[in-house]
Parts: C-alpha cells; sequence; structure tokens
C-alpha cells in the first residue's frame, strides 16, 4: 500500500513537472488565402527555433475575422494572441492603443528593409504597430493573345483612354470575351476598393480638408461616368455581383481581355495547373490621366498583437518569424520564388532570382507608386489609398458601394448614385462630428 | 374514367413532389459533386456535370490541413449538451403550460415565442462581455447555454403542442392510482409523447448543428465547431470552392446521415396531432 502510495505521489510529481515544461499555446487568427495556407504548412520551422512555444490557428473568412477581431480587441477579450489585419485598422487601432508596440524588434529582423509605403501605413507616432506579412497593390493583367489580335501593345504605364480603346478592340461577346472585367459587387473593399483608386487619378477625393464629402464634384462623376461606360460596353454580363473571385474565374476561364485588380492575382492567373491562359498574361501598371496618381491601390496584410494578450513575448517571436527574410527564404527554398510573400521588403525585390518572376517587377512597381498619405492630387486630411483610414469608412463606403453597384446594374443613373452617395455621407459625417 | 383521372393525378403530384425534392436537394448535391473535382474543374464554364476526373485530393488536403474530429466532436457535444439542457428544462415547463394552464400562459407561450424575433447581432456584445468576465468564450459549455437559450422556445412550443394531445384523464387516473408529479412526468406523460419529443430532439439538433452566428463569435480555437471548420475554408481572394465544398460535405454529413435514418420519426413527430 505504502509502495503504491509512494508511486502515486512520484506520478503526480512528475506530471506536475510536465504540465510545467509544457509550451505556452498562442492563438493566431489569419485569413484563408494562399500565403497564410502556406505558412501553415510550414510551421516545423518555427517549432525548431521555438520548442516552447505552440501556435493554435484560427483561420476565418476576411469579413468575419474582420468583425471577429475587431470585437475582441475592442473588449480585449483575449481570444487571439496574433491577428491578422489589414492596413485600414492598423493605424486605428494603433491611436487607440489597442496594439502593442513592435518597435523593439531586434536589429536582426532589419525593419528598414521594410517597403516604405507599406511600413508607413502600419506606423503611428513612431511605433510600428503591426508586421507586414504580404503587400499588394493593383495592376492590370491583360491577355497578350487578344491584344496582338487586337493590333495594340499595352505600355508598362497605360491611360484610361488607352484602356477603353484596348477594351473595346478586345470585346467579342459573341464568343464571350469582354474586354474589361472590373469589380462591381458593393463594398468598401470590394467595388469602392477600385472605385476609389479609379477616382484618386481622376483627381477625386472622397473629402476636402475640411471633412465635407466631394460625390457633387465633376471628378467623380467623370470617374464613374467612364467605368459604367467601360462595364457596360465592354464588360462582361452581371457585373454588379463581380468581385475578386468572380472575375478570377472569368480571366481563367478566358473571358476577359483585361483585368484590374490585386496583384496577388497575378500567381493565380500564370498558374498553369488552375489557368487556362497561363502563357499568355500580360501585366502593366495601374492606368492614369495624366494627373500624377495611378489607379491602383494599396492593401497589405500585417500580423498585429493585441493590447489584451498575456504572452506578448511568445506572440512576437511568432511575427518576427512569420514576417521574417529568413521566412522569405524558407518559402523560396520549399515552394519557389514565385510563391514566396510579395511586396514588403525591399531585400526580396533585389534578389536576382526573384527579380526572374514575370510579374516581381510591375509588383513592386504598383506598390511604389501609392502613397497612403498623398493619395490623390488636391490635399485630404486622411490616409489610405482606397480607403479613408477612420472608423466610420467601413459603413460609408460600403453604402455608398451599394448606389455604385445599383448604378452599374442600371438601377439608377450615375447623377442619382453620386447625389445619393453625397447625401448619406454627408449624413454619417455629421452624426459622426465631423461636419457640423 | 375516375381511375384514369386519380392515376393522372398521382402522377403529377409525384412529379411535382419530385421536382421540387430535387430542387431543394439541389445545392447539396451540387456541393458533393464540386468536392470530387479539381480546383479548375469547379469553375468549368459551361459547368460539367458528370464528365469530370474524379478526385479526392480536396478531402485529403482538408483532412491534412483541418482538425476534423475536434471541430466534429465540439458539434456533437454543443448541439446534444444543449439539447438535453433544452428538454430538461423544457419538458416540466410544457406540462404545466399544457395541463394547469394559468390565466396568462397563452401571453408567456407568445413572450418566448417573440425572444425568436429578436436579431441575434442585437445582443452580441453584451453576450460577449458576459462570456469575457464568466469566462466562458471558447468553451463548450458556454455554447451549450447560449444555444439552449436560443431554441428554448421552440422545444417549448412544440412539447406543449404534443401535450395538449395528450388527455388529461390519463394523467389524472395515474394520480388517482398514486403517481408522484416525478413519476407522471416520467413514467406516463414521457411515454405517450415519444414521437413528439424524437421529433423535437431532432429538430433542435439539427438547428444547433446548423448554427453559425455564435458558434463563429463565440469560439476561437478551442470549442469551435464544424460551422467554423467550414467558415475556414471561404476565401474572398483565391478560388478553393472544391475544398470548400469539401469541407462542407464532411460537416453537413453526419446530420445528413442522422436525417436520412430517421426521416420517418421526424415526419411523425411533426405531423402529429396535425390531422384529428
Amino acid at each position: 500500500m505504502n509502495t503504491t502510495f509512494r508511486a502515486l505521489m512520484g506520478a503526480c510529481a512528475l506530471a506536475a513537472l510536465a504540465t510545467g515544461a509544457t509550451s505556452e499555446i498562442i492563438t493566431v487568427a489569419t485569413v484563408n488565402n494562399g500565403d497564410m495556407i502556406r505558412m501553415q504548412g510550414l510551421m516545423d520551422d518555427f517549432y525548431a527555433k521555438h520548442p516552447d512555444i505552440e501556435v493554435e490557428w484560427v483561420t476565418l473568412e476576411e469579413n468575419v475575422l474582420r468583425q471577429r477581431v475587431t470585437q475582441d480587441v475592442a473588449t480585449k477579450g483575449g481570444q487571439f494572441d496574433v491577428m491578422t489585419i489589414g492596413t485600414y485598422e492598423v493605424p486605428i487601432w494603433g491611436e487607440r492603443g489597442w496594439l502593442v508596440s513592435l518597435n523593439d524588434l531586434p536589429e536582426s529582423y532589419d525593419v528598414d528593409d521594410l517597403l516604405p509605403a507599406i511600413r508607413d501605413g502600419l506606423t503611428v507616432d513612431d511605433e510600428l504597430y503591426a508586421a507586414p506579412f504580404y503587400g499588394e497593390s493593383s495592376m492590370v493583367m491583360y491577355r497578350t493573345d487578344l491584344m496582338e489580335k487586337a493590333g495594340l501593345e499595352m505600355p508598362d504605364a497605360p491611360t484610361w483612354a488607352f484602356i477603353k480603346e484596348a477594351a473595346a478592340a478586345m470585346t467579342d461577346k459573341d464568343n464571350e470575351v469582354y474586354g474589361i472585367c472590373l469589380r462591381g459587387k458593393a463594398g468598401w473593399g470590394e467595388n469602392m476598393a477600385f472605385l476609389s483608386a479609379m477616382a484618386n487619378s481622376y483627381g477625386a477625393r472622397w473629402f476636402d480638408m475640411d471633412w465635407q464629402p466631394q460625390f457633387n464634384t465633376e471628378a467623380w462623376a467623370n470617374t464613374l461616368n467612364d467605368y459604367l461606360e467601360l462595364m457596360n460596353n465592354y464588360g462582361p454580363p452581371g457585373a454588379s455581383g463581380n468581385g475578386f473571385n468572380e472575375n478570377l474565374a472569368l480571366f481563367q476561364t478566358g473571358k476577359c481581355g483585361m483585368w484590374i485588380d490585386a496583384t496577388v492575382a497575378a500567381s493565380f492567373v500564370t498558374n498553369p495547373n488552375d489557368s487556362q491562359v497561363a502563357d499568355s498574361v500580360g501585366f502593366a501598371q495601374a492606368p492614369d490621366n495624366g494627373l500624377g496618381p495611378r489607379g491602383n491601390w494599396l492593401w497589405a496584410w500585417n500580423l498585429g498583437i493585441p493590447a489584451g494578450t498575456q504572452k506578448v513575448d511568445a506572440a512576437k517571436a511568432f511575427v518576427e518569424w512569420a514576417t521574417s527574410k529568413d521566412y522569405t527564404a524558407l518559402v523560396a527554398s520549399k515552394e519557389g520564388w514565385a510563391n514566396v510573400p510579395p511586396g514588403t521588403r525591399q531585400s526580396l525585390y533585389e534578389n536576382p532570382e526573384y527579380q526572374a518572376v514575370p510579374f516581381a517587377k510591375m509588383t513592386l512597381e504598383s506598390i511604389l507608386s501609392a502613397d497612403p498619405k498623398h493619395p490623390t492630387v488636391d490635399e485630404v486630411p486622411y490616409v489610405g489609398v482606397q480607403f479613408v483610414a477612420i472608423p466610420e469608412f467601413q459603413g460609408i463606403g460600403t453604402a455608398v458601394g451599394q448606389q455604385f453597384s445599383a448604378a452599374l446594374a442600371g438601377q439608377m443613373s450615375a447623377e442619382q448614385a453620386l447625389d445619393n452617395a453625397q447625401k448619406l455621407t454627408e449624413r454619417e459625417m455629421m452624426k459622426a462630428g465631423y461636419i457640423k | 374514367m375516375a381511375r384514369s383521372v386519380s392515376t393522372r393525378r398521382k402522377l403529377i403530384t409525384t412529379v411535382f413532389a419530385w421536382a421540387i425534392g430535387i430542387a431543394i436537394f439541389f445545392p447539396i448535391l451540387w456541393t458533393i459533386l464540386t468536392s470530387f473535382k479539381t480546383e479548375a474543374a469547379a469553375i468549368a464554364d459551361p459547368p460539367v456535370w458528370f464528365n469530370f476526373d474524379w478526385t479526392v485530393e480536396n478531402y485529403a488536403t482538408v483532412q491534412e490541413r483541418s482538425n476534423y474530429f475536434r471541430h466534429f466532436m465540439n458539434s456533437v457535444i454543443i448541439s446534444g449538451g444543449s439539447t438535453l439542457l433544452g428538454l430538461i428544462i423544457a419538458v416540466p415547463a410544457a406540462w404545466s403550460m399544457a395541463f394547469v394552464p394559468a390565466k396568462r400562459t397563452k401571453d408567456v407561450l407568445m413572450w418566448m415565442l417573440s425572444t425568436k424575433m429578436l436579431p441575434p447581432v442585437g445582443v452580441l456584445v453584451p453576450i460577449y462581455l458576459l462570456f469575457r468576465d464568466l469566462g466562458l468564450l471558447d468553451t463548450r459549455i458556454g455554447l451549450v447555454i447560449v444555444l439552449t437559450l436560443i431554441n428554448l422556445p421552440i422545444i417549448v412550443w412544440m412539447l406543449y403542442t404534443y401535450f395538449k394531445e395528450i388527455p388529461g384523464e390519463i394523467l389524472e387516473a395515474a394520480r388517482m392510482d398514486g403517481a408522484s408529479l416525478r413519476s407522471e412526468i416520467i413514467h406516463v406523460l414521457t411515454p405517450m409523447a415519444i414521437p413528439g419529443m424524437a421529433s423535437t430532439v431532432l429538430l433542435n439538433i439539427i438547428l444547433a448543428w446548423n448554427e453559425a452566428f455564435w458558434t463563429l463569435n463565440l469560439t476561437a480555437a478551442k470549442a469551435a465547431p464544424l460551422t467554423a471548420f467550414i467558415a475556414s475554408y471561404s476565401s474572398p481572394e483565391g478560388l478553393f470552392y472544391a475544398k470548400l465544398s469539401a469541407a462542407s460535405t464532411m460537416a453537413i454529413a453526419p446530420i445528413l446521415i442522422m436525417g436520412w435514418f430517421s426521416q420517418k420519426q421526424l415526419v411523425r413527430g411533426l405531423t402529429f396531432g396535425a390531422v384529428k
């Protein structure tokens, strides 16, 4: 009996020791995209370097994730130790003290290697509040064979006039080939991402320096009229329901002559396993109107640490690993350079092996040409190229997007949509106290 | 003549019923078919029906990437637990309303049902804060409580309807024979209400299994059920329809199989007392 009791006590002591030695578990909330999923497959490298940390993943659809992490960070729910957040959230959350500063990352992390345009968007009062995992801009993806057939040559930096001319020449509706595919689905991150960036290149802006909405200006009228003309004459049917995925499917099945969308799409449309047109895709910068800004956006998915977490050190170790140069090299060695998370580090674009990737140069040029602090021709009181970094923007952006999407669907005129957008934005900005 | 009209009517009714059945089942069928396609075949235009290279690669990928069993067990525990807890509360409640009605019983029943009219998002933040303070976030017990409360009005209403069909004299006879209240409910009432209770249980399990709003909002990694498992395969940037379909098929398969085997019981329970 005595021996049994001792054995039991010993087992309990061992169990207690083992419990004490177990690893620290951090929960990472992330989106379901190729780069993030790839990272989950490469975690052995992290565990080899940090055997005392275990990572649990919560993968969610982008809009669900945004709502979940916002709710959690605002209420200090403590559900997540690392959050995948966009360029829109970081400055707002950083300013409110909801995120842990990453200014103390070690020198080996080489924070100066981050692309300035991306880093600036993640910095508030000289404090870096998130580390970029991958960055993206937007650009023109086009069918080289159709362009050649149309007798045109796509310049590296086209104008909107050329895009219109090329769309007309490439359209062959009898064979279900549409000159241009653009986002039409309503949402601040859907059609409004494209239209806000397009508007910048037309000299339009969301607000003047007194936060007065600007949809009643000629620049916005020109933007929307040209967008509707392009889509109604040369776009696919039912375009008001098309977002990234719908246009990707159309492009991959050979139904789009041109597609202006996120640079991250380049790796999809050139992948012969999924794309029927993989060997005939060319890239160009987003169009402009000769006014300075181009119609491209700037976005990054970043890893941030919520202020409510109790596991700051483990979370920082993970963020450092996932956004480091070593991680880039790891992905390249396992999956090839084309699959490396793009758009965050200067050193990646200086790498000769990465320069050989067909869309690398255009991606970098697109990212570098976007300036979130000076997105359009005139001065603006906000930060953000295709969004306005204020908390009210999600609601306003989506409501305006619904008006423009309705105009594309033929339910109202461009003038009516702009008038509605002006009124609803004025009302919301007044309610929020920006204007009286 | 009359017979031929009757056959014709039967034929029309059968065709009509099959058409509706196929229309309702079509999205599930399409999801199952897509789960066996490659990603390229999943977006093919025009869509391919059966003539494609069938593959189970998507299932292998989903299995490799996600802990299906953990999500499945969470779904079983949450839906089973909330149903059981709901029954424990609802059976006595429905008994008292059916056999010992008070002046305001009907009003209470309507009030209970009216709670279903409140949009869940309206109480999300208060419940989230309560769960945070009580340490119930990302726990199975937390979800069992929430889903019990959500489905309780339906359980009470269904049981109340079934109990009303049972003659009160039988319970009175049991009482006269000396049965206690507990014995009356367990040994007399419950056996007679088995078909109704079975359908209530089945319906409640299905509702709890498919509930997505609360299960997505109150869980993270530990207590996430199959609804979160499906949501993890939805992507606005990237075409992963075949993998999403495989994940959806894996998530709905258990409830589909359960529904298939218990359809007689379910129909019997749902039509209980409908024809007098």
